[in-house]
């Protein structure tokens, strides 16, 4: 899957991928959902030392990641989490793919039962160019960072950061760290109040565990 | 393709020297170590033929254990002795291809019940100095995958970097990984599935009841009669040849196309191509091919079912298990198709194996494992690399 468009040029570490490679531990056993090319998990195999598997939806993009070395399967988020047993994983990450799921509760619920801890990254649909939009000129958000049409858009599901931090207490699952960060995936430094990530932050990463 | 010449009626079939003393490798075992089969038989003595190409490393972890198919032998990147063709996984198998010889140590065997050099109905029977035809015990899947491990013990390899095959090779290399999860490093089960289906059993009794029902075929006993069953085996062999292929590739590779005339015959004659072509895959398929062994083999193959052995649950045969899987099925292929591999990986997930899964898009149904599909050679050769790198030997391409 690909919902966000691609910020980096051949080559480059993506940096929501860099921010998410940090939550990882060394050696950990890492579920990639959502592989697409197979970038992340290649830097989390590289530089994490991690037995990393995928799942992905489109099969060539399963099939460029196996021709580079990944184990990773032809799957679907919203229906195959419930093969795998509780606690599988050491960690399971769900990059930008979280809007794009049929039922969201269900797909974090089975995250958290087959993960220890769970990395999520989300676009924040509450950024400020998004109200803009809304506010001004009465239209459904078209920005660089999610480039679709209200009637081709795979994002069927999106949210806030304060709603998916809802979502998070609704699961009874602990926000252990909430890291902002800009369209181009690069941390915000600076430590502001929910509200203030919830205009200024274009996407975030949270680990998670219940 | 072969014009349409009647073959004469009386062919010689398989020579009976290449399954007693093969041009290939050979271990022998005496009746003081026999095999003990599912059946509770025991047999012995008993032998098993081989091929290796590459070099084995120093620490002995660099082995790749090719499983062949149904009518497959161990010649799979070498010359085959009795057709004189190359071997038929050439593609695959050799310095520079996807399984890099240059690289990995790879075993071959011709399986148990088979007809080029293993012990099989060919076989001559100590006890009676007679072949053994249907004396033999039926063997199965895993029978064929303990006399491999018996070779590889014979061999002194502890651990298999790697089981690789396709259709009953495939099968062999999901045994593997069951039976002895800590022998293997990587299985790559390619058109494959975990037990044959209703479906499957059904063409292959179609083609145990042709040879069967051939006058020649003598109770099992036509060696010591000195006639084959070639008409049989050639029905069985054109029967099942209909069912590795896609209708996709025999429509564009035959159509209704005539073969050597303008006109329809009117009559029974190979007025087709098609036609044509099989008569011609089942005339070839009899000298290089043993009648009982087609039925041992097709039968191991009915009896496999992975499920069943781990009573009831295909994931209990993986629980645990620290072996790489590679599973690899082709679009076309409706005789093992991408729902039972997938099957196969959804027990894989439960038991949280380390899978990777790829559906290759092809039109060339079943037979696509061996021909040349440039996508699966690129997925073997990744998988194989990356798996390398886990298991600390040098990948293709890495210094050694």
């Amino acid at each position: 899957m690909n919902l966000a468009p691609r910020q980096n040029r051949p080559g480059e570490v993506r940096g929501d991928h860099k921010v998410v490679a940090s939550l990882v531990p060394h050696g950990a056993r890492v579920l990639d959902i959502g592989s697409e090319d197979g970038a992340l998990l290649d830097l989390l195999v590289k530089e994490r030392q991690v037995d990393g598997r995928g799942i992905e939806l489109s099969q060539m993009g399963v099939n460029r990641c196996v021709a580079r070395g990944l184990s990773v399967i032809q799957g679907d988020a919203d229906t195959d989490l419930s093969d795998y047993p509780d606690h599988a994983f050491d960690v399971v990450i769900l990059s930008q793919t979280l809007q794009a799921t049929r039922a969201p509760k269900e797909v974090m619920s089975e995250l958290l039962r087959i993960g220890k801890q769970v990395v999520v990254s989300i676009p924040n649909f509450a950024h400020w160019r998004n109200r803009m939009q809304l506010l001004f000129k009465g239209r459904m958000p078209v920005t660089k960072y999610l480039p679709f049409e209200w009637y081709d858009t795979p994002n069927i599901h999106f949210c806030s950061l304060r709603d998916f931090v809802d979502l998070c207490r609704e699961l009874d699952a602990d926000v252990e760290k909430a890291i902002a960060l800009s369209a181009m995936g690069n941390e915000i430094p600076v430590s502001a109040p929910w509200w203030v990530w919830n205009i200024v932050a274009e996407q975030a990463v949270f680990l998670l565990k219940r | 393709m072969n014009a349409e010449t009647p073959k004469p009626t009386k062919s010689e079939g398989l020579k009976a020297s290449e399954s007693e003393s093969p041009s290939s490798k050979l271990v022998q075992f005496s009746a003081d170590e026999p095999l003990e089969l599912d059946s509770g038989a025991k047999l012995g003595p008993w032998q098993i033929a081989y091929e290796t190409y590459g070099t084995l490393n120093t620490d002995k972890s660099n082995t790749v254990l090719v499983c062949h198919a149904l009518t497959g032998d161990q010649y799979v990147a070498s010359t085959n002795p009795v057709t004189g063709k190359p071997g038929w996984w050439s593609l695959m198998v050799g310095p520079g291809k996807p399984i890099d010889t240059n690289h990995y140590f790879v075993i071959c065997a011709n399986v148990l019940g088979g007809c080029l050099g293993t012990t099989g109905p060919a076989t001559v029977n100590p006890a009676t100095g007679n072949a053994y035809g249907l004396d033999l015990p039926v063997v199965t899947i895993r029978d064929m995958v303990r006399a491999q491990a018996r070779l590889v013990d014979h061999l002194g390899i502890d651990t298999l970097f790697a089981v690789i095959g396709g259709s009953m090779g495939g099968m062999q290399a999901l045994q593997w990984a069951a039976s002895y999860p800590e022998r293997v490093f990587a299985s790559i089960p390619i058109a494959a599935a975990a037990r044959h289906t209703s479906q499957n059993i059904a063409f292959h009794e179609v083609g145990r009841q042709a040879i069967m029902a051939d006058p020649n075929w003598r109770s099992g006993n036509y060696i010591q009669e000195d006639v084959r069953p070639t008409k049989g085996l050639a029905v069985a062999r054109m029967a099942a040849h209909v069912t590795y292929m896609s209708d996709e590739s025999l429509h564009q590779k035959f159509g209704r196309n005539l073969q050597d005339r303008d006109n329809l015959t009117f009559g029974f004659d190979a007025d087709f191509q098609i036609e044509s072509y099989l008569r011609h895959q089942g005339m070839t398929f009899v000298d290089r091919f043993d009648a009982n062994s087609y039925l041992y083999v097709t039968r191991a193959m009915d009896y496999f079912d992975l499920t069943e052995e781990f009573n009831g649950s295909l994931a209990n045969a993986f629980k645990g298990t620290d072996t790489r899987f590679c599973i690899m099925s082709f679009t076309s292929d409706w005789l093992f198709p991408t729902s039972e591999s997938r099957s196969v990986v959804k027990a894989l997930n439960a038991a949280a194996a380390n899978v990777s899964f790829v559906e290759i898009d092809s039109d060339r149904g079943h037979d696509s494992f061996l021909l040349n599909v440039p996508e699966m050679f690129e997925t073997i050769s990744g998988f194989l690399t990356g798996a390398a790198r886990a298991r600390g030997i040098p990948a293709p391409g890495e210094k050694t």
